[in-house]
C-alpha cells in the first residue's frame, strides 16, 4: 500500500469532510431550533453559488465582494422560506413539513434552470493557487484554502452559540420551547433566525464546494450526502454533525479513490445503515421517549 | 349527509357502492375505460397506460405512506426490482406475463420486508432515510450487477404473452395494464374492510396505542411493507413491458419523490386520492408540453423554458397542496359531490 497517496487522499477526504460538517451544522441548527428535517439544503447551498457565479462572473465583482454577498442571499433566501413556506405548516406532521421543503427543493432547481441554463459552469476562481504542502503530502489549494475558510466561520458559529445573546436564545428555544416562550423569548424571531443561520453556514459551504468541483442544477444532490452525516451524527447533536461531516467526507474520497466514483454513495449508506439499525438516533442524538 | 341514507344491516352500511346513483356511475366509468382505447388515438392510448401504472404504484405508496403512516423514498427501487424481474424472466425463462408480474410483485415485496425492517426500531423521518439507503443499495445492484441486470447499459424484452397471444402495441398494453389496476385498486380498498387494513391505520393514527390495543407492530408494519412493495413490484413489471428496456436510470430518486407527490396531491390515505394525483401528476407535464406547443410560434424560446417551468410547477404543486388543501384533490372531489348532492338545500 502506498501510503503517500493514502495520506493525500484522507486529507483531501478530510477537508472536504470539513465543509461537509458546515453545511451538517447549517442542517442540525434548523432541525434543533425549529424541528424541520430540511431536504432543500442542497438546493439552497446551490443556490448560494449560482449567486456568487452571477456576482463574480457575470458582474465581475471582486471575489471578495462578491462571496459575503453571495452568502448573504443564500441565508436571506432560508429567512424567505421559512417565512412564507414553513411557517404555515407549524403543527403540521412532520411528513408534510419534510414535502414541503422537498416541494421548494424542486422550485429551487426549475428558478435555477430558468435563470442560468442546465449546463454546468465553472466559478471564477478566487482562491489562492500555490500548492498546499503538509510534510510530503499534496493537497489542492482550493480543497486546502475551503477548509480554512469554512472552519473560520465553524469556530465563529460555535463561539456565537455559547456566549451571544442569540446564541442562548436559540438553544433555550431548542431544549424547550414553551419556557422559552414564557421566559420573553420571541420564538418565532428564533425560528427565523435559525433558518438564516442554517442557510448561511449551507451557502458559504455551497460557494466552497462549487469552487472546487463545479456548478450545474443536479449540484443539490450533495443534499444526500448531507442527509447521511446528520443522521450518523444524530440529528440534533453540533458535536455529532462535525465528527459525522468529517468521517463521512473522509470515507466518501477514500472509497471514491479506492474503489472507484460508483462506490462513494454506497459506502456512506452502508455506514449509515449499520448505525440506524444498532444506534437509530445517530451517535451523538438524544433518543427521545415516547409517551400515549 | 345525504337524505333517506339509512342503512339497514351492517353489509349494506360497508359497502363499497352504497347508493343505485354511485353504482350506475361505477358501471358507466368501467364502460368508458373499456370503450377508451377504441376511440382513443395513439398519444391518448400511451397516456392512459402511463397513468394506469402510475395509479397502481401511487395506490401501493399509499397503502404504506397514505394509510400505514410510514413514509417510504424507495418506491422507485421497489419498481425497479419489479421492472428487472419481469425482464430477466422474459429473457431467460419465456414465461407468459401473468406469472412474471405475479413473481415481479412477490420478489418486490420480499425486498419491501428487508427494507421495512429496520421500522420497528426506527419510524417516521429515520424510516425514510433508512428506504433512501434502500433505493441506494438498489440503484447500486442494477448498475453492478452485470450477469443479471446488464449493468449501465439495462435489459430489453421481448413483449408480453400469453398462450400464443402476444401485447406487442399501446392498445395491447392497455388490457393488461387498465384491468390489473382496477382489479388492483379494489383490492386494496377490500383491504381496508378487513382487520388487516384497520390495523395499519390504527397504526398510523398513534403506533403506541396501536400496540395496547393488541397490534402486533412488527407483523402489520411488514405487512404493509410487502403490500405497498407488491404493488410497487407490479408497477415496475408493467412498466417494463410497456417501455420494452430497462435500465438503471429508469427508476431514479426523482421517482420515489414523484409516487409521494402524486400520493400527497390526490390525498393521503384516500384511494380515490392515490387514483386522482396519479392522473394528475401524470398528465401535468403532457399538458405543459401541449402548451410549449402552441407558445413556440410567439415565443420561440418557449421549449427551453419547459423543463426547468415543470421542475417549478411540480414543486409549487407540493407545496401548495400541503399548505392550502392538506386533503388533496380528493377533499376537492368531495366538495364537489357534496354541493351537487345537497343542492339546492345548501350553497
Amino acid at each position: 500500500m502506498d501510503w503517500l497517496f493514502f495520506g493525500e487522499i484522507s486529507l483531501a477526504g478530510l477537508a472536504m469532510g470539513g465543509l461537509y460538517a458546515l453545511i451538517g451544522l447549517g442542517f442540525v441548527i434548523i432541525y434543533k431550533a425549529t424541528r424541520v428535517i430540511n431536504f432543500a439544503i442542497g438546493e439552497i447551498m446551490m443556490f448560494a453559488a449560482y449567486l456568487f457565479l452571477a456576482f463574480a462572473g457575470g458582474m465581475e465583482m471582486s471575489p471578495w465582494v462578491a462571496l459575503p454577498l453571495a452568502v448573504l442571499g443564500g441565508s436571506l433566501l432560508g429567512g424567505v422560506i421559512e417565512k412564507i413556506m414553513i411557517r404555515p405548516m407549524l403543527g403540521e406532521s412532520s411528513i408534510s413539513v419534510v414535502m414541503v421543503t422537498i416541494g421548494i427543493a424542486s422550485i429551487l432547481v426549475g428558478v435555477v434552470e430558468m435563470i442560468w441554463g442546465a449546463d454546468p459552469q465553472l466559478l471564477p476562481s478566487f482562491l489562492p493557487r500555490k500548492p498546499v504542502f503538509i510534510g510530503e503530502m499534496y493537497l489542492a489549494p482550493k480543497i486546502a484554502y475551503g477548509f480554512l475558510i469554512g472552519a473560520a466561520l465553524l469556530i465563529v458559529y460555535l463561539l456565537y452559540f455559547r456566549f451571544s445573546r442569540g446564541g442562548v436564545a436559540l438553544r433555550a428555544t431548542a431544549s424547550d420551547q414553551a419556557a422559552a416562550y414564557s421566559m420573553g423569548i420571541n420564538v418565532r424571531r428564533v425560528f427565523n433566525l435559525a433558518w438564516v443561520f442554517g442557510s448561511l453556514a449551507a451557502s458559504l459551504a455551497g460557494v466552497l464546494v462549487a469552487a472546487t468541483g463545479g456548478l450545474s442544477p443536479q449540484f443539490g444532490a450533495i443534499g444526500l450526502s448531507v442527509l447521511v452525516v446528520v443522521i450518523v451524527g444524530g440529528l440534533d447533536s453540533i458535536v455529532g454533525a462535525l465528527i459525522a461531516g468529517v468521517f463521512i467526507g473522509w470515507l466518501e474520497t477514500v472509497a471514491g479513490a479506492y474503489l472507484g466514483g460508483e462506490y462513494r454513495m454506497p459506502a456512506t449508506f452502508a455506514v449509515l445503515a449499520v448505525i440506524l439499525v444498532f444506534r437509530p438516533y445517530g451517535l451523538f442524538g438524544t433518543h427521545e421517549i415516547e409517551r400515549v | 349527509m345525504r337524505i333517506g341514507d339509512a342503512k339497514q344491516s351492517y353489509e349494506a352500511d360497508e359497502a363499497i357502492l352504497t347508493s343505485s346513483t354511485q353504482k350506475i356511475w361505477f358501471a358507466l366509468f368501467l364502460f368508458a375505460l373499456l370503450l377508451f382505447p377504441f376511440m382513443a388515438d395513439a398519444y391518448l392510448l400511451y397516456l392512459g397506460c402511463l397513468v394506469g401504472i402510475a395509479v397502481i404504484s401511487t395506490t401501493g405508496l399509499n397503502i404504506l405512506t397514505g394509510f400505514t403512516g410510514l413514509i417510504s423514498l424507495g418506491q422507485a427501487g421497489f419498481m425497479g426490482v419489479g421492472g428487472y424481474t419481469v425482464a430477466w424472466l422474459s429473457a431467460n425463462t419465456g414465461l407468459p406475463f401473468p406469472v412474471t408480474l405475479l413473481l415481479a410483485g412477490l420478489l418486490a415485496a420480499a425486498v419491501g420486508i428487508l427494507v421495512g425492517l429496520p421500522s420497528l426500531r426506527v419510524k417516521g423521518l429515520y424510516l425514510a432515510i433508512a428506504t433512501l439507503a434502500a433505493s441506494v443499495f438498489l440503484h447500486f445492484i442494477f448498475a453492478e450487477w452485470e450477469s443479471v441486470t446488464g449493468g449501465m447499459g439495462g435489459l430489453s424484452l421481448e413483449p408480453a404473452h400469453l398462450f400464443g397471444l402476444t401485447f406487442q402495441s399501446d392498445f395491447g398494453m392497455y388490457f393488461i395494464i387498465v384491468p390489473l389496476a382496477v382489479l388492483m385498486v379494489l383490492a386494496a380498498k377490500n383491504v381496508f374492510r378487513t382487520r388487516i387494513g384497520r390495523a395499519f391505520i390504527a397504526i398510523r393514527d398513534r403506533d403506541i396505542s396501536a400496540e395496547i390495543l393488541g397490534i402486533n407492530l412488527l407483523h402489520y408494519k411488514l405487512m404493509s411493507f410487502a403490500l405497498s412493495s407488491f404493488y410497487a413490484g407490479v408497477a415496475g413489471g408493467l412498466f417494463a413491458y410497456f417501455f420494452r428496456v430497462v435500465t438503471p436510470e429508469s427508476f431514479p430518486l426523482s421517482m420515489s419523490i414523484f409516487y409521494l407527490a402524486a400520493v400527497i396531491v390526490g390525498g393521503m390515505g384516500n384511494l380515490l386520492g392515490g387514483i386522482l394525483g396519479a392522473a394528475f401528476m401524470t398528465l401535468i407535464p403532457e399538458a405543459l408540453k401541449l402548451l410549449t406547443a402552441a407558445l413556440t410560434p410567439f415565443y420561440p424560446n418557449a421549449p427551453i423554458f419547459m423543463s426547468p417551468m415543470l421542475e417549478i410547477i411540480f414543486g409549487a404543486l407540493i407545496v401548495g397542496f400541503l399548505i392550502f388543501e392538506p386533503h388533496g384533490l380528493a377533499e376537492i372531489w368531495h366538495r364537489i359531490r357534496r354541493f351537487f348532492s345537497l343542492w339546492p338545500f345548501k350553497n
